[in-house]
């Protein structure tokens, strides 16, 4: 235990995911060790964030003005939207570079464990846009695990009764550059039942 | 399959062992709390990845140490593996296969195969419903590994969808319940799954169950096993499919009784392996000594069914011939004397019949002695 203000930040530092106590430690001696201009640059930005971030009208992501970058492209297809957990998938999506649609965030998943159903998920905006934009298709890229699985479920069937428009859902397979030897039998069972003809 | 090689490191009482081990009998003599059974529990948790007498990893590291490691060589038809697990309580064990290390310790899953014999089993005839369901589902396991996969998809969906009904029941019927359709198709699906594999296991092991019960205890009734499942009367096997809709036609059914208890009330979570001797259920109408003998032929059972399915368990006997009596421990003797590789712990030597004497430990003050 360290004295005084020293351990409060060491404590505060804690609770971050995936910080323990031993790199709270280190990050707290890295900032008394910091010029103040960093700290200070550090302490606008946390004052921003704690003013309000933006949230984009239109899909949900973090966002500068009222629209995000994206949905502000008139250069992006405006008939394809990506339907993603949370802002970081965005990114995750963006950066194959293969995607020209749009998205949205629906801020999580199903999990009625932590009092999440489709009242507390952005899922009433994305039927509202589907029902006025333009949208043709619909990709579902929510996480492949059993909450990821149950929003696109849920999804799917409120999503059919839409004349005319696709759902997709990502598929699921095995990564690159590895080893099929290597590969876990549900990843790879999937691989199989999703192989595709060439 | 046998296991060559042994290594604790912070292991229960274990600072550190390490020991050579041969194909054939070998025999763990030592006084009570010297910590022989750990030296085999270690091998159990390779296996299957729990502990046969304590269901949190917490009590499995030394008293002092942050973590334990377990490291096992494993020789199947000629082939060597080596495995590697290292336990923190609270955190995400670790596995290495090799010395190389895997995404997820559910991956050493398959590599070795043990059947486990211990005072503990009493419970399978004695205990609740869930000690059975977790016979089945270890044994399940064993044979197929990727059912640890389907096993905690199951459970995962399981908790979610008794999450909403707890919520809708305290809601007073005000909560959105629209969910519960996909809930109920996820459940469906993988508990279909499950259960078909259960139903597949009893089937093949039933017959082989009865034979050991009378092999082991002649002169008592004949013993039965049979899967009670929630569903109802099931045929003896059934197909994914058929289950998935047997299961969402039940759900459907029992919608407004699951809505006013909060509880999921079909599937797998709520079936039974009974244990029949005679026309009266074990649990209960059994005598002690009978009781001994249905766990045993369960072991057994399993034993043989895992040796039809080719590459031949380790046969761990953890304490358990003091508990016998003299035609229950030959008749043990006899089918352990066969095995490609039995390891049998015991307080005095006086209780191992003369057939599974082959190499001797001693255990005690901390460390174990060829003898």
């Amino acid at each position: 235990m360290y004295e005084g203000v020293v351990q409060d930040l060491i404590d505060e530092l804690g609770r971050f995911p995936g910080v323990g106590p031993k790199s709270a430690q280190r990050i707290a001696f890295h900032l008394l060790n910091s010029d103040p201009a960093d700290i200070n640059r550090l302490r606008e930005v946390l004052g921003k964030v704690a003013e309000g971030v933006t949230f984009c009208e239109v899909c949900g992501t973090v966002a500068e003005q009222q629209r995000c970058r994206i949905c502000r492209d008139e250069r992006r297809d405006a008939t394809l939207v990506c339907v993603v957990e949370e802002p970081k998938d965005v990114l995750a999506v963006e950066r194959t570079g293969e995607f020209k649609g749009r998205y949205h965030v629906l801020g999580g998943a199903l999990d009625p464990l932590s009092g999440i159903g489709p009242d507390q998920l952005r899922m009433r905006e994305l039927l509202a846009r589907i029902g006025t934009d333009e949208i043709t298709e619909v990709i579902l890229a929510t996480d492949p695990n059993t909450e990821g699985e149950a929003t696109a479920t849920y999804l799917v069937r409120m999503l059919r009764d839409f004349p005319g428009l696709t759902v997709t859902r990502l598929a699921s397979g095995l990564p690159m550059g590895g080893d099929l030897e290597f590969a876990d039998e549900l990843t790879l069972g999937r691989a199989l039942s999703g192989r595709r003809a060439l | 399959m046998y296991v060559r090689h042994l290594q604790l490191t912070d292991f229960r009482s274990w600072a550190q062992a390490d020991l050579a081990l041969t194909p054939g009998p070998t025999v763990f003599v030592g006084q009570n709390g010297q910590g022989k059974t750990n030296l085999v529990e270690a091998i159990g948790y390779i296996a299957t990845l729990g502990s046969h007498r304590v269901s949190s990893d917490t009590p499995l590291v030394r008293i002092g140490a942050e973590r334990a490691l377990v490291r096992i060589a494993v020789v199947n038809e000629g082939r060597e593996l080596t495995v590697e697990l290292e336990i923190t309580p609270g955190k995400a064990n670790r596995a290495r296969i090799n010395r190389a290390q895997v995404p997820r310790p559910r991956e050493v899953l398959g590599i070795l195969r043990t059947v486990l014999f211990a005072p503990e089993d009493l419970a399978l005839v004695r205990g609740d419903p869930s000690e059975r369901r977790r016979f089945m589902d270890e044994l399940l396991v064993l044979r197929a590994p990727r059912f640890a996969g389907v096993r905690s998809d199951y459970e995962r969906v399981l908790k979610q969808r008794n999450a909403l009904l707890k919520t809708a029941r305290g809601s007073g019927g005000r909560a959105d319940i629209s969910t519960l359709e996909v809930w109920n198709g996820h459940l469906a699906r993988h508990g279909a799954e499950l259960l078909s594999a259960r139903l597949n296991l009893i089937a093949d092991m039933a017959p082989l169950v009865s034979a050991a019960y009378a092999g082991v205890a002649p002169e008592s009734r004949p013993a039965l096993i049979n899967y009670r499942s929630s569903l109802g009367e099931l045929p003896e096997r059934a197909g994914v499919d058929d289950l998935t809709e047997r299961l969402l036609t039940a759900m459907t059914e029992q919608r407004g009784q699951e809505l006013e208890r909060g509880v999921s009330l079909v599937g797998p979570h709520r079936d039974e392996l009974e244990l029949v001797l005679g026309d009266a259920p074990a649990k209960g109408y059994a005598s002690h000594g009978e009781s001994w003998s249905f766990a045993l032929a369960l072991r057994l059972g399993s034993y043989e069914l895992l040796r039809a399915d080719g590459a031949e368990p380790v046969l761990v006997l953890d304490d358990v011939f003091a508990e016998l009596d003299r035609r229950r421990r030959a008749a043990l003797a006899e089918v352990a004397s066969q095995a490609e590789q039995v390891l049998v712990t015991a307080a005095v030597q006086e209780d191992v019949p003369a057939e599974l004497l082959g190499d001797r430990y001693l255990v005690g003050d901390g460390e174990v002695r060829s003898d």
